[in-house]
């Protein structure tokens, strides 16, 4: 049995398929700034808060490690709007990321925080700083350093994860394969070029990844 | 009036007294040597004046005003009473010069040029100019506690509490650390320093504090402390040190 290639469709939907990695890009662009930035402030509330924020910040991080990312983006998308929120597709997508990697970062940014020797934080007393002064200027660049290739990794997976929001119609990578799919019949093929092009991406994010670890952590020790 | 007047300081870990009414006052200018045992409260009594432990009772006062538990209180005093610790604690995402100037422009909002300026100065007073742009990795133990102490200068403090801060060094750097320390008790610092360099407490400092289970055993110059001491405990830790 030989089985006949046919990328002639190709060149057709050559813009649905660019369009789609754009939305997977914008998504996970959004989401790694975003989601980065509020796993610093929940990690920071966990190892070193006000207790009296710890426990909610702890319901949000296991809230959101022990449920499935789809039930969330539902959540977002179709429960919000009951309470009076109107958000778009994207709209929500973009927030079910950031909120699905805040929560994952928030626990491996809280490692890396713990890590830090205790004599950083004495010197940064003694020079006067306040806890907070000490935690953005001393503490938190080698605690992102320490944990760095464990947050790259998590970033990818939920690039690769953000797959999901096509169900929300959000034309992403993935809801171009689709759309493809359901025109030319040529699911191997369609499939194949979305493998092939989330891979692709995949390696490119680690590089970028490497990349930013590169120039804010200046020094390979910590 | 006195510089720091530590008036029966007690201090407890637990159930555990570390600290049982500890009296000194140091003037202004004065070079103090804390010596004594391990685990006989050195460490602490240091860690109390500058509020990185908080006293059950007595109290400390710098310049005339009471040690106080509140944040901001304590970060006033920390401005004036700089510590340099035994594992120099340099921040290692940073060069020498940026370890300078970051408390600089954190806590005293001094420009950026300005502080690099300080920076560059107070480098150079330790002999470090040429490491401005080295990161705490490249340099020698030696060269750390050095940026340490230039560190600690930057925010130009009236007093310096040193806590061993050669133990950690091999013995060919010891020395190089020590001078600037010298240099700087020329110059008037007040230094409180918890030692082991017998030598070093002898030459330098205006007194010595004798420290055994959380008192003050003996104190007095060194010239009394270390070729008539007092109490046999005195005798016997000069005895142990000579000999090691
Ligand atoms: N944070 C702490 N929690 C509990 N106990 C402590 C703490 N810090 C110090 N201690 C105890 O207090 C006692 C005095 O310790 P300290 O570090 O002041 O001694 P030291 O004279 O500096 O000794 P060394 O010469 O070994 O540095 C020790 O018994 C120590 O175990
Ligand atoms: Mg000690």
């Amino acid at each position: 049995m030989q089985y006949q290639w046919n990328f002639d469709w190709l060149a057709n939907y050559m813009p649905v398929f660019v369009n789609g990695v754009a939305i997977t890009i914008e998504l996970i662009l959004v989401g790694a700034v975003l989601g980065v930035c509020l796993g610093i402030v929940c990690a920071w509330v966990r190892a070193l808060g006000p207790v009296w924020l710890k426990p909610f910040v702890a319901a949000y991080v296991e809230l959101i490690r022990n449920t499935p990312f789809l039930i969330q983006l539902f959540f977002i998308f179709f429960g919000l709007p009951s309470l009076g929120m109107k958000l778009t597709a994207l709209q929500a997508a973009n927030i079910a990321m950031v909120v699905n990697l805040g929560a994952y970062s928030c626990e491996i940014i809280r490692a890396g925080i713990q890590a830090t020797p205790r004599g950083q934080f004495e010197a940064g007393a003694s020079l006067a700083m306040t806890p907070l002064q000490t935690f953005r200027h001393v503490v938190l660049v080698p605690a992102l350093q320490r944990i760095w290739p464990a947050l790259a990794s998590q970033i990818v997976i939920v690039m690769l994860g953000s797959s999901v929001v096509s169900q929300i119609a959000v034309e992403d990578l993935t809801f171009a394969s689709n759309f493809v799919q359901s025109r030319n019949f040529r699911a191997f093929e369609t499939y194949l070029v979305a493998t092939l092009t989330y891979l692709a991406l995949a390696i490119a994010l680690r590089k970028v990844l490497d990349g930013v670890g590169w120039v804010i952590f200046p020094r390979r020790k910590v | 009036m006195s510089l720091i007047a530590i008036t029966d300081v007690r201090k407890s870990f637990g159930s555990n007294e570390v600290l049982k009414g500890i009296d000194i006052d140091i003037a202004r200018g004065e070079v103090i040597a804390i010596i004594g045992k391990s685990g006989s409260g050195k460490s602490t009594l240091l860690r109390c004046i500058n509020g990185l432990e908080t006293i059950d009772s007595g109290s400390i006062s710098v310049e005339g005003a009471q040690l106080l538990t509140e944040a901001r209180a304590l970060r006033e005093l920390r401005l004036k009473v700089g510590m340099i610790f035994q594992q120099f604690n340099l921040f290692p995402h940073l060069t020498a010069g940026r370890n300078v100037m970051l408390s600089q422009m954190v806590v005293k909002k001094t420009p950026k040029d300005e502080a690099a300026e300080i920076a560059r100065n107070m480098l150079q007073r330790v002999g470090l100019g040429e490491k401005f742009d080295a990161y705490p990795d490249q340099l020698s133990g030696g060269q750390q506690q050095r940026v340490a102490i230039a560190r600690a200068l930057a925010m130009q403090p009236i007093a310096l509490l040193c806590d061993e801060i050669t133990s950690a060094l091999d013995p060919e750097l010891v020395a190089e650390v020590l001078a600037v320390v010298k240099e700087l008790a020329a110059e008037g610092m007040t230094l409180v320093m918890v030692t082991h360099e017998m030598r070093f407490a002898r030459d330098v400092c205006s007194r010595v504090v004798f420290m055994h289970q959380g008192r003050v055993h003996e104190i007095g110059p060194p010239e009394d402390v270390f070729t008539n001491p007092r109490t046999p405990e005195l005798q016997q830790f000069l005895g142990m040190s000579q000999a090691a």
